[in-house]
């Protein structure tokens, strides 16, 4: 901006009047929406940040530098909760991906009409809120009456005490996860692979490549931005995994299924520690960042040809 | 092109398009084995909590297990309406008490707190959207990329801190506390704005010459023409609103105002909490407005899905 146009330009006053004339129904389109996102997203997430440095309670808060953090980097909880999200996490997303890209494929050929039958069938468990599930999955891991010591006795073996066992309880909610195809993944890629152009076939048909060549060389790396897109949110899911915890096991038994969101909802709402269920948000935070920023370097150098 | 003057081929032509030598050489039948195979497993949890909620409570604990129940019965329903206890509905917080089974209230909570959430949800990411994609005002980029950031953050970061808002601000155990935070997403604003860019200004322009206000130009070009948009906004909005679980329990304390979810979680660690029959009855009618929602709006999930991972 030059004095010599700032002369010409009428006082700031009026220029902001006449502003607020020109766009005071963009202001009032924006309004409502941008007041909530700053009252209940903005504003809390700064407050997350200075939270995580005070030492909080009912009462009060007070400033305790890096305590918190230290303290839960001290933890041996935090840590065991840490090792049972990445194990869950890492056997969901990889589980998912596959059984959705391997649905997806085994659909494409079929007609229409039967692929969007499928497409609803393996979507529709999809809709039903993770507390009827994991209520659900109780009743069949149950050890006396449960389906599934029903069929471990149908074959002879001995009941096992899924959700009660230290050492297979964590391995049990990730079973309950995976049975479940992910209809998001089956239809994303369903669709993905649909727009792939015919062309890429018949030309790699023409050189002589057979079929697992063609869906290694051509469906895998084209469908790569899906791959991206789902494993970014299969991941953020999987790190967030709170209900089915809560609800089948409460974080036991002996912590052995607490994972880093049913650590935080303890830590504030049963210790009532609000400055460390703060900091262990923001290491949540974090981790889900770089896992999504690693995502994208990694992946998205495949992407451009 | 291709791709369309393939899609519009007959069925049947698809199969012997189909990219990969090893599935076109599998018999059809073989295909749709393998696949109903795995869809039985996927739905059997499905399966298995309505034919547990109908099977009569003695059948439940018996071994070998019922697979299709014998005598079908709905006395698990009527005795989980009845074991949850009676409740008090304050008709729109006037004083009109009406007395009811709690589970029927935490029927009524979840749909009021459900629709409303919704309605205005759609209604505030609609109009942000709107201004985002056809009026450039003072701040609306940083103001988008700030919509945009937020995203990426989880949840749980918020939780403390609006939990300590909503306590400071007394509406804990209210359905304000409840619905004011989770009014704050923004993937619908994002979503939106994508499709709304697609609208042709020209429309507007001629409307504005015409004389109409920005206001009628919103709600009757923007909003008609946004409609495929906007219901798949509401209905994922509506989804998440109906089994939202970690906020609600955390807000709502006594068990009149509880939703759904939050019941069930509820009775889940109640002196009833093993008998099956009776939870499977109440988590098969949290289940049944989701499915009936699901099989008639279906068309809009799969689109939605689509638009997510195309945007995304």
């Amino acid at each position: 901006m030059t004095t010599a146009s700032s002369r010409i330009r009428p006082p700031l006053s009026q220029r902001l009047i006449r502003g607020w004339h020109k766009h005071k129904w963009s202001y009032f389109f924006i309004f409502p929406s941008m007041l909530l996102f700053f009252t209940f997203t903005a504003y809390p997430v700064g407050r997350a940040f200075l939270l995580a440095f005070q030492k909080v309670d009912l009462r009060g808060s007070e400033w305790a530098g890096l305590a918190n953090f230290r303290d839960i980097f001290a933890s041996q909880l935090f840590w065991a909760s840490m090792q049972h999200t990445f194990i869950y996490a890492g056997c969901v997303v990889s589980a998912w991906l596959i059984t959705s890209l391997l649905v997806a494929a085994l659909i494409q050929p079929l007609p229409n009409k039967i692929q969007s039958l499928f497409r609803g069938a393996f979507y529709l468990p999809n809709v039903i809120s993770i507390v009827v599930i994991s209520l659900v999955w109780i009743w069949i891991f149950e050890p006396q009456f449960g389906f599934f010591n029903f069929l471990l006795g149908l074959l002879g073996q001995e009941p096992v005490r899924w959700l009660q066992n230290p050492r297979i309880a964590l391995w049990s909610i990730v079973l309950s996860t995976i049975l479940i195809v992910p209809g998001s993944g089956v239809v994303i890629y369903s669709a993905a692979i649909g727009s792939i152009p015919r062309d890429y076939y018949e030309a790699a048909e023409v050189e002589g490549a057979n079929g697992l060549q063609k869906l290694i060389y051509i469906t895998i790396p084209l469908l790569n931005p899906t791959t991206l897109y789902l494993m970014v949110i299969y991941t953020i899911a999987g790190f967030q995994i709170f209900e089915r915890v809560y609800i089948m096991t409460g974080g036991g038994p002996i912590n052995r299924t607490t994972t880093i969101v049913q650590l935080i909802y303890q830590t504030a709402f049963s210790d009532f520690n609000f400055g460390r269920a703060s900091a262990q948000g923001l290491i949540l935070f974090a981790i889900v960042a770089a896992f999504s920023f690693i995502q994208f370097r990694v992946l998205s150098s495949d992407i451009e040809y | 092109m291709t791709t369309k003057s393939i899609a519009a081929q007959p069925a049947d032509r698809s199969i012997r398009m189909s990219p990969h030598k090893f599935i076109r050489s599998l018999p059809r039948m073989f295909i749709m084995l393998i696949l109903t195979a795995v869809a039985v497993v996927s739905l059997f949890p499905l399966y298995w909590l309505f034919v547990t909620a109908l099977t009569p409570a003695s059948s439940t604990v018996q071994l070998p297990p019922q697979l299709i129940p014998k005598n079908p019965t709905l006395e698990n329903i009527s005795e989980i309406i009845r074991i949850s206890g009676t409740g008090e509905l304050n008709v729109f917080n006037t004083g009109w008490i009406i007395r009811m089974p709690r589970l029927l209230l935490w029927f009524i909570n979840t749909t009021w707190i459900t629709l409303f959430s919704t309605a205005f949800h759609v209604l505030f990411d609609a109009m942000a959207g709107y201004a985002f994609a056809k009026r450039s005002f003072p701040g609306s980029r940083v103001l988008f990329y700030m919509v945009v950031a937020a995203l990426m953050i989880p949840g749980q970061v918020t939780l403390v801190p609006l939990y300590l808002m909503i306590t400071r601000m007394g509406l804990t155990n209210t359905f304000t506390g409840v619905i004011l935070p989770g009014l704050a997403d923004v993937i619908g604003i994002f979503l939106l704005k994508q499709f709304m860019q697609t609208l042709p200004s020209e429309l507007i322009e001629a409307a504005r010459v015409d004389g109409a206000s920005e206001w009628t130009i919103f709600t009757r070009i923007i909003m008609p023409l946004s409609a495929p948009a906007l219901a798949v906004t509401a209905i994922f909005a509506f989804q998440r609103y109906w089994n939202s679980f970690l906020w609600p329990l955390i807000v709502l304390q006594s068990p009149d105002l509880f939703t759904l979810q939050v019941g069930l979680s509820y009775i889940h660690t109640s002196e009833f909490g093993t008998n099956y029959g009776l939870l499977m009855a109440g988590a098969a009618l949290a289940a049944v407005p989701m499915i009936i929602f699901f099989f008639t709006f279906q068309k809009y999930f799969m689109q939605g899905l689509r638009i997510g991972a195309i945007k995304g």
